[in-house]
């Protein structure tokens, strides 16, 4: 600036000031370059801490007794058996109840809907939904489902109640894989006499795959790693017995007694042990979260892979 | 033998297109059905609050509910003043945006302004692994790794208490304020970034002073976002920062706040009916008002800022 305002500055005067001023303005660039790349490590190198802490504290205890007891109230003999059958099994009801509703939702939204008070109002409760802390549709769970309805403390509660918590990821993510199709595949199927549900389930959908699976498993990632709503219903309880199994060996072969049977889960079972004073259960905590880890960075992992494909595709 | 290509009448006589176009409006009827199922849940939270709150505002005014000072539900003589919850949520909530604001504000700034397209495509997935990190992980890295460490250097830190959780907090919710912050600043328009330059400003005299002022409004939607997430945050705060209504204003000692304190009464065995029980509601209830009211406002910043570019 000050080369400007002082004209009568003779010529070398005015090069070296530029000069100094340009350097400056780099020597800022740099640092808060840095501090973009600082904070960058700092963050990571939390995250990092805190994968190696329950790493060395919790891989030595995973072995076969501990996949495969149940709770115990002396901690080298618990177990999270209970624990990871409930998760897989509240996971499913999560993922089969929240994403054909979410994907119909959002083709809907994109597709169907047409710019009026109605469905202005479903896009502003979508968006709002996104932002209600979990621990309250735990409530609403519990005067809903449990009160309500009389559904108790099951299975099928909690995953109706993840699937509620999970939509709003699921619409939205379907519909900006929608919205990414290239309209030419829609113009050459309805050019074919397809009808418009015929376009959808036959071109939309599968061309919008990737990009609701991906919104998928970012869902149920966050699904299984959810603590607060499933002890809003109330179910920290002491489970030391499995579900009866979805497969019979007498007609139909197929039962859904599961469903309705009490459950706990892998973030409930870590929030347990972590809450109590003995150090023995704050390995088996510490164990928990391993696991968890390892299944939140796996599902995580798939969907980056999935959408780093996905853009590679569009770009070819 | 009829011939292998239908003819239109074929189609007609034989009802295929009645039968496609059923199937179209039936489909059409389920997707409504699923997309106004999200109207439904917001009416049900509503609903069920207010109703199972119901009883515990007649029995205790809601202007005693709001300005006292003692919380003691289960005690024979009950105290229903929530100040003591609400002031250690707020407090949580600003002691995380203290950290998640700055870090965030400075990120996005380099994701959008200096960071190459590589290098942005690298750091973004891997900041939204600290968002999928499991919270209860959290609470337990606040509780058992975290607060023995800094107890090394803050003097008082107890082993339960606010500054911890809050610490976490804000590190979680860091890459939110990042992504939302950070679309608000590749929002702003090229021309302005190349007017500046052509005026002879330097890299970060445009970031400073022309993207992040250009941004503002979806920035500060971004805290408050932020904000209203920190809120509503429940298993670090229920894990590392106590059960105990505490009405202080030192982080480092332990304090519930609304959530935690859900949580422990979901925890106990008090049965539906009583009036200790019904508080679970109406805490919840106030919750959801506060971040309702943070989304709100977020949501109109957003979008405001998106019709001014």
């Amino acid at each position: 600036m000050a080369v400007m305002t002082e004209g009568n500055l003779s010529g070398a005067a005015a090069t070296a000031a530029a000069v100094g001023a340009i350097t400056r303005a780099k020597r800022i660039d740099i640092v808060v370059a840095a501090c973009g790349v600082v904070i960058m490590v700092m963050a990571m190198g939390l995250l990092l801490t805190l994968i190696g802490d329950l790493a060395i504290r919790g891989l030595g205890r995973i072995d076969y007794q501990f996949l495969t007891s149940f709770p115990s109230r002396r901690p080298e003999n618990a177990g999270i058996l209970s624990a990871w059958v409930g998760s897989i099994l509240v996971m499913l009801t999560t993922a089969v109840l929240a994403i054909p509703i979410g994907v119909l939702a959002g083709l809907y939204l994109e597709e169907y809907a047409r710019k009026n008070w109605i469905s202005n109002l479903i896009e502003i409760n979508v968006a709002n939904l996104a932002g209600v802390p979990s621990i309250i549709y735990g409530l609403l769970a519990l005067g809903l489902f449990v009160y309500g309805l009389n559904l108790g403390k099951t299975i099928l509660v909690a995953g109706m109640t993840l699937g509620l918590l999970i939509l709003p990821i699921v619409i939205v993510s379907t519909r900006e894989a929608i919205r990414s199709i290239p309209l030419i595949v829609k113009e050459a199927a309805y050019g074919l006499g397809a009808d418009k549900w015929q376009v959808m389930w036959h071109y939309i959908i599968p061309a919008a795959r990737p990009g609701i699976l991906t919104g998928a498993i970012v869902g149920l990632s966050r699904a299984i790693g959810e603590t607060a709503p499933i002890i809003t219903i109330g179910a920290l309880t002491f489970i030391a017995f499995l579900p009866p199994p979805p497969i019979t060996d007498s007609f139909p072969f197929i039962s859904f007694a599961w469903l309705h049977d009490q459950f706990t889960v892998l973030p409930i079972q870590m929030f347990n042990w972590v809450s109590r004073p003995q150090e023995g259960f704050h390995i088996n905590a510490a164990a928990t979260g391993v696991v968890l880890m390892v299944l939140t960075l796996a599902l995580n992992g798939m969907a980056i892979y999935i959408r780093y494909r996905l853009r590679r595709s569009v770009r070819n | 033998m009829p011939s292998p290509i239908p003819t239109a009448d074929d189609l007609i006589r034989n009802g295929y297109i009645r039968r496609r176009r059923a199937i179209g409006t039936m489909m059409a009827l389920i997707m409504f059905a699923c997309a106004a199922l999200s109207v439904f849940v917001t009416t049900a939270i509503v609903v069920i609050l207010v109703e199972e709150s119901w009883m515990f505002f007649r029995e205790v005014p809601i202007l005693d509910f709001l300005t006292g000072t003692m919380w003691t539900p289960v005690f024979t003589d009950a105290q229903f003043g929530v100040l003591p919850l609400l002031v250690s949520t707020l407090q949580v909530a600003f002691l995380a945006l203290l950290i998640a604001i700055p870090m965030g504000t400075v990120m996005a700034i380099y994701l959008s302004e200096y960071a190459s397209t590589a290098v942005r495509e690298t750091i973004k997935p891997a900041l939204e692994l600290l968002e999928a990190v499991p919270t209860v992980v959290y609470g337990y890295f606040a509780l058992i790794v975290m607060t023995p460490f800094l107890q090394k250097f803050i003097p008082g830190l107890a082993g339960i208490n606010l500054l911890v959780p809050s610490i976490i907090l804000g590190i979680m919710i860091l890459p939110y304020v990042v992504s939302v912050s950070e679309d608000a600043m590749r929002a702003v328009p090229n021309g302005l970034r190349e007017g500046a330059y052509a005026l002879g400003m330097s890299r970060w005299q445009v970031a400073f002073r022309v993207v992040l002022p250009g941004a503002m409004s979806g920035v500060t939607a971004a805290y408050i976002l932020g904000m209203s997430r920190a809120v509503g945050e429940t298993m670090v705060v229920a894990i590392a920062a106590g059960q105990n209504p505490n009405l202080t204003f030192d982080p480092r000692e332990g304090a519930a706040t609304i959530t935690a304190y859900i949580v422990q009464m979901s925890l106990g065995d008090l049965p539906r009916g009583t009036l200790a029980y019904s508080t679970i509601f109406s805490t919840g209830l106030l919750l959801f008002v506060i971040t309702l009211m943070f989304n709100i406002a977020g949501f109109y910043l957003r979008k405001r800022f998106r019709e001014v570019y």
